[in-house]
């Protein structure tokens, strides 16, 4: 993993598991604090306290094809390693919400990296749920709902082909604008 | 900033357009290892070059689709090919030069590239 947009596909990916209806990812720059949050919620079925206190070790998964589990422990020790800090808020039933916080312009920050293909791929690809996207560097910053989306095509697939393109085309003009590429 | 309004134009189109695809049956199904290992070994930018072909070449028979892990961890990227008949051809260490030609080969002309294929002897070596 050598993009912290690669650890939000990875970790938002733990939203569609835990059945979401709608899932929000947060991604906000701002360089007076100089720190690049990340925050992905959902309200799936959450999880234990025992199993919150265990998800960021490597050695835990609830998966059984194999007996580790990657991800979320690659985040968290991504976000560590830049004097940040990382946070998972769950409850059985209650949804689960993770934050990341980076420092911005530490050396050992991983860049974003290719954000506009991750929330495309995480949107186009499971419509089982809505996913709300806000970015925000500084003063700039842009929302993608898929709510919205859904209401404004009337019926038309979110993974209908044009679409998918229309989405993915906003994603990466709205980030050029807001300068994401510098991060 | 690009904003939803420009849906619309798409919505109108496509709403004339809806009745005719709809009853479409899918030739391919491709589906894409995307867990932790997969990710890690680069699958995004194959499942983003397959679904923008896909899109850009109008293949209205072929739905993408992703997958967790399927156990095969050191073959990631996995692509997996499933014809109408359910038969599966499974693809490794794809990148996305090689997600160009399975695209190019397999869906658009029907022929299974043989040599990114994983075989009995790449299984054997990994039980070793």
């Amino acid at each position: 993993m050598n993009e912290i947009s690669l650890n939000i596909l990875d970790v938002a990916e733990n939203s569609v598991s835990a059945g979401a209806s709608l899932c929000e990812v947060d991604v906000l720059a701002d360089t007076e604090s100089d720190t690049l949050t990340v925050v992905i919620k959902d309200d799936g079925k959450g999880m234990s306290e025992e199993v919150v206190k265990k998800v960021s070790d490597p050695f835990y998964t609830t998966r059984t094809t194999r007996k580790v589990g990657m991800g979320t422990s690659l985040f968290k020790m991504a976000a560590e390693v830049t004097g940040g800090k990382f946070e998972i808020c769950s409850a059985l039933g209650a949804g689960t919400t993770v934050t990341a916080v980076f420092g911005l312009s530490h050396i050992d920050r991983m860049p974003l990296g290719d954000i506009s293909s991750t929330i495309h791929t995480l949107m186009v690809m499971n419509t089982g749920l809505d996913w709300v996207y806000r970015f925000k560097f500084d003063e700039n910053e842009f929302t993608v709902d898929t709510r919205e989306i859904k209401e404004a095509t009337d019926g038309v697939p979110i993974d209908d082909p044009d679409v998918s393109g229309f989405i993915r085309d906003m994603l990466r003009e709205n980030h050029k604008e807001c300068g994401a590429d510098n991060l | 900033m690009k904003s939803i309004a420009e849906l619309n134009a798409i919505r109108d189109r496509k709403k004339q357009a809806i009745d005719i695809r709809e009853g479409g049956e899918k030739k391919y199904r491709v589906v894409v290892g995307m867990a932790t290992c997969g990710i890690a070994a680069g699958a995004r930018p194959v499942l983003t070059t397959i679904s923008d072909m896909v899109q850009a070449e109008k293949l209205d028979d072929v739905i993408v689709q992703q997958t967790g892990c399927i156990g095969l961890c050191q073959f990631e990227p996995i692509v997996e090919v499933f014809e109408a008949n359910d038969k599966k051809t499974t693809y490794c260490k794809v990148d996305a030069s090689k997600a160009k030609e399975i695209v190019e080969q397999h869906l658009k002309r029907g022929q299974a590239v043989t040599e990114f294929m994983l075989s009995a002897a790449d299984l054997e070596k990994a039980k070793a």
